[in-house]
């Protein structure tokens, strides 16, 4: 059967007065005046177009520039939306024909994480992504996203799959973390990650891995070493969530916007760094007030490293996979070596050029040209 | 009544409770290897502080105090040994140096370590200890997990032996990469080994931990060490084992 995902509601978007977050309040009132105007026009009969299109261009302007600079924390707030398309969404808005594999053949199927064949702009791959829930129900089932051993061993099972009949993979991170509790200790969580990442960095076929919403430390990186790595504009990807951070090195939860600041957790900053290959633009006022359009941007990235990928031959693509995993963060002083190595060896990544010119098309070029 | 030197004698162990305490990394080097036969290599391998980190205090300052509190650049010492007169590469956690948590350093000295034992075709042993991925140096340091893992992909593909010693606390970032990664795990008795804090599970699970929850025996009953091994006997099991495989 084509399609077994369960969620094909439509995407809603966040216009309902619930849905704006704290930072967004002047957002809200804005919003409210334009739907008062409307309701007016339309109750009463009068004819209210220009106010409302003058009120309307106040808000885009007021959204423009209230994201064009998130501060971290508020980066952290729209990266949790509880509107923002998860998994199913793109699956339903960009694959087609998916066919959900289940199980690890261990112990059970884990729901945080699934894994399945698809097909999108004529490739078909193994899509690995995790699965956050849509309502409270889903949620639970797939207990938030925070995936236990079982979900990582059919990760990996998946992805060796797709070695074996020559599918490319493509993981889409959105968690929390990796579960913490009894049976996930007791099944060897620790044992699963690290597999993972022994695994994906010899598996012999093209993976590519978008953070589509929370990157949340190991358990996203357990999914998360491919060819490619790219983040949405508005996602964040972190060693330890600002609250866990602040709870240790300020002793209070209170402090989390300080430690989303010194995290340096936004896809900005490990650009930066040299962590994530590429920023995919998300639509004006995040993710979730364009679904469809996000997802036409995932598309847009996918297929376009699908096809650049596709072009080498794998001994090529995983020369360059080791080369990039072995350069990652190499923040430190060698003495022994002429070069002080402050800054990530670009020259040991591979095909520098490439990244810039794809990098410049969907980083800066492409934030600027859709937020003006 | 325990003497301090009679428990330094002893390896660091309490003789009347068997306690195996937390050892620092020349300490253990000692301990473990032939005399004299240790030869360290990238020792004078340095943090940077590449997020400009500050929490109450600054990382590089944090750096700074650890430096000068233990006489260490960093968390791991790394280098060539003999162990019961087999050649060896060796890298040691430092558990008094922030907690042995890893970031830049500790990750490109376990990375070294492993090619290093990869080209010599020798035996790689890692012994390990950490709090983890060192938050100071944000996803700098979470993508040392991938790094060492990537690395030890190649020893693997190049049929290289690598022997885990497991030692009190293996925890978070380290566990789930270079530490579950070996061919032989052996661990120390009652060694705190596991993913995510003792703290964070009961808190997420809203109820006690059972008795000896992430314990190397524990680790043991599940399936994830081979071995427990008293630390007065780690140089002949290494040896043993080093012999099995051949190398």
């Amino acid at each position: 059967m084509p399609n077994d995902t369960k969620t094909s509601s439509p995407p809603a978007v966040a216009r309902s007065l619930g849905d704006f977050l704290e930072f967004e309040k002047p957002l809200q009132r804005l919003q409210h005046d334009v739907d008062e105007l409307e309701r007016e026009q339309r109750e009463m009969g009068r004819d209210l177009v220009g106010e409302i299109k003058q009120q309307r261009s106040r808000l885009r302007t007021r959204m423009r520039r209230l994201y064009g600079s998130l501060t971290p924390w508020e980066t952290v707030l729209v990266a949790r939306h509880p509107r923002r398309a998860l998994t199913p969404d793109y699956i339903r808005l960009i694959f087609t024909d998916f066919c959900e594999l289940h199980g690890d053949r261990t112990f059970g199927d884990d729901k945080a994480l699934m894994t399945g064949f698809a097909r999108i702009g004529g490739h078909r791959v193994m899509l690995i992504g995790h699965n956050k829930g849509k309502d409270i129900k889903e949620r639970v089932a797939c207990n938030f996203g925070c995936a236990h051993p079982e979900g990582y061993r059919k990760s990996l099972r998946a992805m060796r799959l797709a070695e074996k009949y020559g599918l490319p993979v493509v993981c889409l991170i959105d968690t929390q973390g990796a579960y913490p509790g009894i049976g996930s200790e007791e099944r060897g969580i620790s044992h699963a990650i690290a597999t993972n990442l022994m695994e994906m960095s010899r598996l012999r076929t093209p993976i590519i891995c978008v953070v589509i919403g929370e990157g949340g430390s190991g358990g996203a990186l357990g999914i998360g070493v491919g060819d490619r790595v790219a983040m949405f504009q508005h996602s964040f990807y972190s060693v330890i969530s600002p609250e866990g951070c602040a709870a240790i090195l300020w002793k209070t939860a209170e402090r989390r916007k300080h430690a989303a600041e010194a995290l340096k957790l936004t896809a900005q900053e490990l650009h930066k760094l040299g962590i994530i290959d590429h920023i995919l633009p998300e639509p004006l006022g995040g993710v979730h007030r364009d679904i469809e359009a996000a997802a036409a941007t995932l598309e847009k990235y996918v297929t376009m490293s699908l096809r650049e990928l596709g072009r080498r031959t794998i001994d090529t693509v995983l020369r360059a996979r080791s080369a990039r995993i072995r350069g990652l963060g190499s923040f430190f002083i060698d003495p022994e070596e002429p070069r002080t190595r402050g800054k990530t060896p670009r020259a040991r990544r591979p095909s520098a050029s490439r990244v810039a010119r794809i990098s410049g098309r969907f980083s800066s070029v492409g934030i600027s040209a859709n937020l003006s | 009544m325990v003497y301090e030197k009679e428990v330094a004698e002893a390896l660091n162990v309490c003789p009347e409770c068997g306690y195996h305490r937390r050892t620092d990394a020349r300490t253990r080097i000692k301990q473990l290897v032939d005399p004299d036969s240790f030869e360290e290599f990238a020792a004078d391998l340095q943090a940077t502080d590449p997020l400009k980190f500050k929490d109450r205090i600054t990382y590089a300052d944090r750096l700074k105090q650890e430096q000068r509190r233990t006489g260490e650049k960093d968390a791991i010492v790394v280098g060539k040994a003999f162990i019961r007169g087999r050649a060896v590469i060796l890298g040691v956690m430092n558990p008094k140096f922030i907690m042995a948590s890893m970031g830049a350093v500790v990750g490109e000295k376990v990375t070294r370590a492993i090619e290093r034992a990869t080209e010599d075709n020798l035996p790689l042993i890692l012994v390990t200890a950490s709090g983890g991925a060192r938050m100071q140096e944000g996803m700098v340091s979470l993508v040392q997990m991938a790094k060492t893992a990537a690395a030890l992909a190649r020893l693997d593909d190049a049929g290289g032996l690598y022997i885990v010693v497991a030692t009190d606390p293996t925890t978070a970032g380290v566990a789930a990469s270079f530490a579950s990664l070996g061919d032989i795990v052996i661990a120390e008795p009652k060694a705190m080994i596991g993913f995510a804090g003792p703290r964070v599970i009961a808190n997420t699970i809203n109820a006690e931990l059972p008795e000896g929850f992430q314990t190397a025996e524990f680790m043991l009953e599940h399936g994830f060490v081979d071995r427990i091994v008293h630390r007065s006997e780690l140089r002949s099991e290494i040896a043993r084992i080093i012999d099995y495989c051949g190398k």
